[in-house]
């Protein structure tokens, strides 16, 4: 599974480097550390007809974007 | 039961739009419930950072904001301390984010507030915002990247908020300590405990829903998303809904209260203050908001912009009301456009090739 890491990045790059990383893969994971970013990227990947879920993991989250 | 984001982004934005119209009949100035750019300028002033005589006051608002997200990530558990995304960048931009403004003379929010009076100056500044954002995309979409933060102590992340808060504890036990403008928009403000209620709630109420005026116009641009400009529309129809009832609705370019109809520098302000905000990741209400969480770096954004402030009335860059700016002010957005561009381009270039080598 591809893993983009998108801890520490500042509004909307993680959404940026989720909407980069499906261009070439059809399942991603991807690592958020603020609420925001969480929010942010599963709403795109609803957007884009994806099945979104997360889970906690460490101080943020791993969101999981499945066809 | 937690709400979800788009009915949160209505509720903040229609509260915010409400509480600006009542602070502007509590004795705020017209148009002027909230301002992020004028309210920091006015604490600039405050402060002896600048001596502009009438915009000087420790506006509790401003405090209130960044306190009530600071109590509010805390109890929540957003509170997250980070730093160390490019702080010296993002002061430089935090400043003329501030000089943009300040030409313009109002922050995005601002612009709303004056779009809900019938300010149709605002409505050029919203084209040059959104002209500055769109450049901003094209950077962002292009790998653009202040660079990561990472994790800070708990103390490190409360500086900034408990600095605020000692800063409006001083002032409420030792006002003598300050500078308090006795005529022009600093002389007139609400009731101490009115302005700092409405900023806590704002603040509280803007973590929770991530209200941002750049993001809303950002996300529509970048991925057709049109979650967060929910909470400008709200604010734009609370406040135009608000001012039709208080009798203050005017529609027109001319004698608008403290404004200018220099449309090519409403336009250009608003540009550099639209292209800024998106280089920071956030309006400078979020910037406030995210200081509030714990964000070294839009602490770093904030300390810009109050710099930004003080040098925009100790250098005459700021426009005045009704002429606009003069020559140092037009001089200044032009550099700050050329420096910001500058600044987004050379970050780029150096991404992209990151990027393309993999």
């Amino acid at each position: 599974m591809k893993e983009v890491d998108a801890r520490g990045r500042s509004c909307p790059e993680p959404v940026i480097m989720t909407k980069r990383a499906l261009k070439e893969d059809e399942e991603i994971d991807v690592l958020v550390d603020n609420r925001a970013s969480l929010e942010n990227v599963q709403r795109y990947g609803r957007a884009m007809g994806k099945h979104v879920s997360a889970s906690e993991e460490g101080t943020g989250w791993r969101i999981a974007i499945r066809k | 039961m937690e709400l979800k984001e788009k009915p949160r982004l209505l509720i903040t934005g229609a509260v915010i739009g409400v509480a600006s119209v009542i602070l502007t009949v509590l004795g705020n100035p017209q148009n002027m419930g909230f301002c992020i750019a004028c309210f920091i300028r006015d604490i600039a002033g405050s402060v002896h950072l600048h001596s502009a005589h009438i915009v000087q006051y420790m506006r509790p608002e401003i405090i209130g904001i960044i306190a009530g997200s600071f109590a509010i990530s805390l109890i929540t558990g957003d509170f997250h301390p980070r730093a160390g995304s490019s702080p010296v960048l993002r002061f430089i931009i935090g400043f003329f984010v501030m000089v943009g403004a300040l030409v313009f003379l109002g922050c995005p929010l601002r612009m709303i507030l004056r779009l809900g009076v019938g300010d149709l100056n605002a409505l050029v500044g919203l084209l040059g915002f959104a002209a500055g954002i769109g450049t901003g995309c094209i950077f962002l979409s292009n790998g653009f990247t202040l660079g990561r933060s990472s994790d800070e102590t708990r103390i490190e992340g409360a500086a900034f908020p408990g600095a605020a808060i000692f800063l409006f504890i001083l002032f409420l036990a030792v006002p003598s300590l300050f500078s308090f403008s006795e005529s022009g928009p600093g002389s007139m403000h609400a009731p101490v405990v009115a302005a700092l209620a409405a900023g806590l709630i704002a603040g509280m109420l803007a973590e929770r829903s991530r209200l941002c005026m750049a993001g809303g116009i950002r996300d529509l641009i970048l991925i057709r998303d049109y979650t967060l400009i929910l909470g400008f529309i709200a604010i734009f129809a609370a406040s135009l809904i608000g001012n039709i009832i208080t009798g203050s609705f005017s529609v027109g370019f001319a004698d608008q209260p403290v404004a200018h109809d220099k449309h090519l520098w409403n336009f250009l302000g608003m540009m550099l203050t639209g292209l800024g905000s998106v280089m920071l990741g956030g309006c400078p209400l979020r910037q406030l908001v995210m200081a509030g969480e714990g964000s070294g770096d839009s602490a770093a954004a904030v300390l810009g912009m109050l710099f930004g402030a003080a040098a925009a009335h100790n250098f005459s860059l700021a426009a005045s009301a009704g002429t606009g700016p003069a020559l140092n002010g037009k001089v200044a957005v032009i550099t700050g456009l050329v420096i910001l561009i500058a600044i987004a381009s050379i970050v780029t270039v150096k991404e992209r090739r990151k990027y393309e080598r993999g």
